[in-house]
């Protein structure tokens, strides 16, 4: 078997197994916060796409995820096809679709705003964010202000687990198989030197497109998977916060390292809960007092993100060579 | 050094698991005790646990003491719903309080209808939130109630004819009770005006309050929440707007004249209950109140001290502890004595009870008049 299917195969196989172990193992609450790690993570990888590799800063990924969350919950509850059996194609065609309008919305978002840059990409792609969720917010049709609630959840742990899982691998898999191809070194000749790619004839701003219309595809994907795992959504789960939160996990973890995003979306996401037990002995809600405390901290201590441009294999080799 | 701290900082997570068995009896609540609505899960927090103090202080429930385990959801839906799922799951808790907002109990009540804890809202108005199950209850009046309130006493107490609507198209809370007030105050023979909008976090409402002035209404019917709301009297003073300003319980917080100042006094609100009363209940209850946290309870802390009480009068009823018994024992609730009133828990597992209306002077409240089902 080539290479390129049986790693992805390896590591999809290994998380079965682990998914596995959680679906005995631990209880209902841990399950959640699993899939809740799972859903940042392929937010956090499909950002770093935008942000991290092609160097372009993108504020507005909450919308997207908006849209895909909005397409695969209204779907799974108007239309009695996907409803009444939520089976394994319904699944598949809500997320997909999800991910397909997103990326629809990114083109549109991207296709006028990626000619400018920098602080003014930002400021435009955070008003189209705000955009889609007022729009949603007016939409009777998606239950306005009241969000969409009932939405079918998958039918156990253990396949929202492999179901998550699966995507995030995609994801994952798919960006760094990217970024070595010649599109994905167009990516990277933007982000290190936009006038010299344009010299080597790179059309950066298609590129940027592309670069755009992928990681929404990425974040419509995330938002289907978490609007089935909440089971409930409204326009207030997206706000301008969510889109921080992605960016924060982004240059947490290191801009331009997938390895980097994961372990970002894995701090970020069980930090918050994780305090809440510390609030049950001391008695005080220091919660959010640490947990910004924590990110100032790292960010003083290495600018560059936990991983900074470098992925786990490469700082395992850097490791082992050290110590040789 | 600095991996070292980078170590601590990576596992520090993974220390946070350690839950321990205990004899209480474990009760759950969630709620805003931080956000944007904070001082509604602050003062529900207080009622809750005046409540369970004084219950255990008694010798507790059958010779169990009562435990309460809160967890704040930070005013957010999708925390509301991590929070319940840790409270059953985690905490084991048998039965559920919360939440004030009735998009975050719409959010946290399937999940304790999937796993039969019965959840008791305190103050979650809306209609739907007792629809998601049998395991749902409530302790307050439902919207439409609130909505035909308002209409009624601006008919009948303030004489008014023409309406005008300001709601906030954000919240499940305020369009639930606009369309009421809307519907009643048309079949009372009154005429609507102006029904605008806004959002819940917008500082300016000189827009719709202008075009509500060129309409001269008779009373402006404002279903928000005290920090909007104290923004507008302001404005709408401002702008020489002298009708009064009509609401429902969502104006209720000391916030609302410090925000507002004098521009709100004068105008009216529909509560559950009023510190004024001077039934003996709710005298004790306001002298104790002021003794353990040294300020006067706002409604959300009423009720939510009735709400502790009812759920530990239907958890001394039970014959085994169990959260199904708990929930046949919450549904046969009569005429239960609370500080809000008297509750009946009816098929719809809704409260049954009166309203009050009461008039913003200053810091105090005037009692003006009950309105009955």
């Amino acid at each position: 078997m080539h290479k390129s299917v049986k790693t992805p195969l390896i590591a999809f196989a290994a998380l079965l197994l682990f998914g596995g172990l959680l679906n005995f193992g631990v209880n209902a609450y841990i399950q959640l916060i699993v899939l809740f790690v799972i859903i940042n993570s392929i937010l956090a990888m499909s950002l770093n796409l935008v942000n991290g590799y092609t160097g372009q800063f993108s504020l507005g990924h909450a919308g997207f995820m908006a849209i895909g969350a909005y397409t695969s919950a209204y779907a799974s509850t108007q239309f009695s096809f996907f409803s009444e059996s939520f089976g394994f194609i319904g699944i598949f065609v809500t997320t997909i679709t999800g991910g397909l309008l997103a990326s629809a919305a990114g083109f549109l978002v991207g296709l006028p705003s990626l000619r400018l840059k920098g602080d003014y990409l930002a400021i435009v792609t955070l008003g189209f964010g705000e955009i889609i969720r007022v729009t949603l917010l007016n939409m009777e049709a998606v239950g306005g202000p009241r969000g969409i609630s009932g939405i079918p959840s998958f039918p156990n742990f253990f396949f929202s687990f492999s179901y998550s899982c699966f995507w995030a691998l995609i994801c994952f898999f798919f960006i760094w198989r990217l970024i070595r191809s010649s599109h994905g070194r167009g990516f990277l000749s933007v982000r290190e030197d936009e006038i010299a790619a344009e010299a080597m004839g790179i059309n950066t701003t298609k590129t940027k497109v592309q670069a755009f219309v992928l990681s929404s595809f990425f974040a419509g994907v995330a938002g289907a998977l978490f609007a089935h795992v909440t089971n409930f959504i409204s326009p207030s789960s997206f706000t301008f916060l969510m889109s921080v939160n992605a960016v924060i996990m982004v240059v947490l973890g290191g801009m331009g390292s997938l390895s980097g995003s994961i372990a970002a979306a894995f701090f970020i996401t069980l930090m918050p809960e994780a305090l809440r037990s510390l609030q049950e002995i001391t008695g005080v809600d220091l919660r959010m007092v640490i947990y910004s405390l924590l990110l100032i901290l790292i960010m003083i201590l290495r600018p560059q993100g936990l991983f900074g441009d470098k992925e786990l294999p490469d700082i395992w080799r850097k490791y082992v060579r050290k110590s040789a | 050094m600095k991996n070292t701290i980078i170590t601590f900082l990576a596992i520090l997570p993974l220390l946070g698991a350690c839950t321990k068995k205990s004899n209480d009896i474990l009760i759950g609540e969630f709620g805003s005790l931080t956000g944007n609505d904070a001082t509604f899960g602050l003062s529900t927090n207080k009622g809750l646990r005046m409540a369970f103090d004084e219950i255990n202080a008694a010798g507790g429930i059958n010779g169990k003491k009562i435990k309460l385990i809160t967890i704040d959801d930070q005013g957010k839906s999708e925390e509301a719903a991590s929070a319940v799922t840790r409270l059953i799951t985690q905490d084991n808790v048998v039965a559920i309080i919360g939440e004030v907002a009735s998009g975050r109990s719409i959010a946290a009540a399937p999940i304790a209808q999937k796993h039969q804890i019965p959840m008791v809202t305190h103050a979650s108005t809306n209609p739907e939130v007792t629809k998601k199950g049998d395991f749902i209850f409530r302790t307050c009046f439902i919207d439409p109630f609130q909505g035909f309130v308002g209409a009624k006493f601006s008919i009948q107490t303030l004489k008014a004819k023409k309406a005008a609507i300001l709601r906030d198209v954000k919240s499940d809370y305020s369009v639930g009770l606009a369309d009421v007030f809307a519907t009643e105050f048309k079949n009372m023979g009154g005429e609507i005006i102006a029904d605008l909008s806004f959002q819940g976090g917008d500082l300016d409402f000189k827009a719709q309050l202008t075009q509500i002035r060129s309409k001269n209404p008779d009373v402006i019917f404002i279903p928000g929440y005290y920090t909007e709301v104290g923004l507008m009297a302001k404005q709408a003073r401002e702008l020489g707007i002298k009708v009064p300003l009509v609401g429902g319980d969502g104006w209720d917080s000391a916030r609302l004249h410090e925000i507002g100042k004098e521009a709100i006094n004068g105008s009216y609100y529909s509560n559950h209950y009023t510190t004024e009363s001077t039934d003996p209940t709710v005298v004790e209850f306001i002298k104790k109140f002021k003794e353990k946290f040294n300020e006067t309870p706002d409604s959300m802390a009423a009720l939510s001290y009735d709400t502790a009480k009812i759920l530990a009068a239907a958890i001394g009823r039970t014959k085994e502890l169990t959260p199904k018994n708990i929930r046949d024992e919450l549904a046969k609730t009569t005429d239960f004595p609370g500080v809000t009133g008297k509750i009946t828990i009816n098929a719809d597992r809704n409260a049954v009870k009166s309203a009050v209306i009461v008039q913003v002077q200053g810091p105090e409240r005037k009692y003006i008049s009950t309105v009955s089902p």
